[in-house]
């Protein structure tokens, strides 16, 4: 019981530091909604590519949205030393650090989930497949932060570290692309996707269960530095 | 009971220590002394579990460390205070106490030792550097710990506040507590059994 309350209160400080930082809450999602109104204009007067690229479009800002805002996961926490009492506390730090990724999932995952829809109507993605848009996204914008967690445990020591978590990172992000993309495009042609819907679970669990741990133990290699 | 058995730690090929062996038990105060880039600050960060040693072994009542007992036991105080600017005194205090394990003293009663009554809605970025040790200092008392391993605890407060550290340091070795510090300043450590290792 008294592990659910270390882990609720990691949740809660970082809630509350994301209310206290807007900017930082606001960025992933500003760019998501730029990256996504800017297509329509380039593209030019074509509904009909525009909605055959709809999912797509949506699934890389996502990613690309979630990777701007990897950084900021353990960031602050390592340069002020806050990282250093959280390794030191006696709760298993992986529970802890899952915290830090649930709150973080919630920062910047969660409201890209709630403007999607807005945007996949302005895309002109057909109603049938907007349900499986937002499926897909629920289950694949937490993947994403695990598998980021990752990264940026293993270059928050670095000076440097951005491009590095990019070409860490961005591969493991590749699979949760497909499957999301396949299935949003197969949804919007009426076809079926609960093969696509089932490896996005199963890759959900996967994450859940095996990211803690590396993401640990790579804090605490980046503390030796 | 911590101790050490030939410990050595090299950085960039310059060896800072070796064969370093000590052992601290109950009351009692090591005092780790020396010139800046001796090492002191690297010792301390190895006995948190921040750095392996390049050999040796630490225990922790028998036990080697890294174990959990050892991280319940044991509190660090280090060059960063690992406070949150943006949260509150009292949210600090209050997450110090959830990572943790409830220690002798109440929150409240903390603060009024560390002199910081009143302060519990103030932000930590509106504080002074010195206000900002005294709230690391409370965090010690609030959470359950017998090993202090403190670095430099002395930097950035005042007179009355060392003098505060002091008694708050003699009160923890007389309950059976041990620390492990490094200092620049000549401090009063009366009172306290203390061993002090100088490293060159």
């Amino acid at each position: 019981m008294t592990l659910f309350k270390a882990f609720s209160a990691i949740v809660r400080r970082d809630l509350v530091l994301a209310m206290r930082r807007r900017s930082e809450i606001a960025n992933p999602v500003l760019f998501f909604i730029l990256v996504i109104t800017l297509f329509p204009l380039g593209i030019g007067a074509q509904p009909k590519l525009l909605q055959a690229i709809a999912p797509g479009i949506i699934w890389v800002s996502a990613l690309l949205a979630t990777m701007l805002s990897l950084d900021s996961l353990f960031r602050s926490d390592f340069d002020d030393g806050s990282l250093e009492q959280i390794l030191l506390s006696p709760y298993p730090t992986s529970v802890l650090v899952l915290g830090k990724i649930t709150a973080h999932w919630l920062t910047t995952g969660l409201p890209l989930i709630l403007i999607a829809p807005l945007l996949a109507i302005f895309l002109g993605l057909p109603n049938q497949s907007l349900s499986i848009l937002l499926l897909t996204l629920l289950l694949g914008t937490p993947v994403l932060s695990l598998i980021g967690a990752v990264g940026v445990a293993l270059t928050v020591g670095l000076r440097r570290g951005g491009m590095i978590l990019s070409l860490l990172v961005l591969p493991l992000y590749v699979p949760v692309l497909i499957f999301a993309g396949n299935a949003v495009a197969l949804a919007s042609g009426g076809l079926p996707v609960t093969a696509q819907i089932s490896i996005l679970t199963s890759m959900l669990l996967l994450a859940l269960v095996l990211a803690p741990w590396p993401t640990a133990a790579a804090l605490k290699m980046s503390m030796n530095s | 009971m911590l101790s050490t058995n030939n410990l050595s730690c090299t950085r960039d090929d310059r060896t800072l220590f070796e064969g370093l062996g000590f052992s601290v038990n109950a009351g009692q105060a090591l005092l780790m002394e020396g010139q800046n880039g001796s090492g002191k600050t690297s010792l301390l960060r190895i006995l948190c579990g921040f750095r392996e040693p390049d050999s040796g072994t630490i225990s922790w009542c028998g036990e080697t460390t890294p174990n959990p007992q050892y991280f319940a036991d044991m509190a660090y105080v280090g060059h960063l205070d690992g406070h949150k600017k943006e949260l509150t005194v009292l949210e600090n205090l209050k997450l110090a106490l959830a990572l943790g394990q409830t220690g002798k003293l109440s929150i409240q009663q903390a603060m009024a030792k560390v002199l910081l009554s009143g302060y519990d809605d103030a932000l930590i970025q509106t504080l002074s550097a010195g206000q900002k040790r005294r709230l690391s200092l409370a965090r010690l008392l609030i959470t359950h710990n017998i090993l202090w391993i403190l670095d430099e605890p002395f930097t950035s407060l005042d007179k009355e506040g060392i003098v505060l550290m002091e008694s708050i340091m003699a009160e923890h070795c007389a309950a059976g507590g041990m620390m492990v510090l490094t200092s620049h300043h000549d401090i009063n450590l009366h009172g306290i059994d203390v061993q002090r290792i100088r490293l060159s």
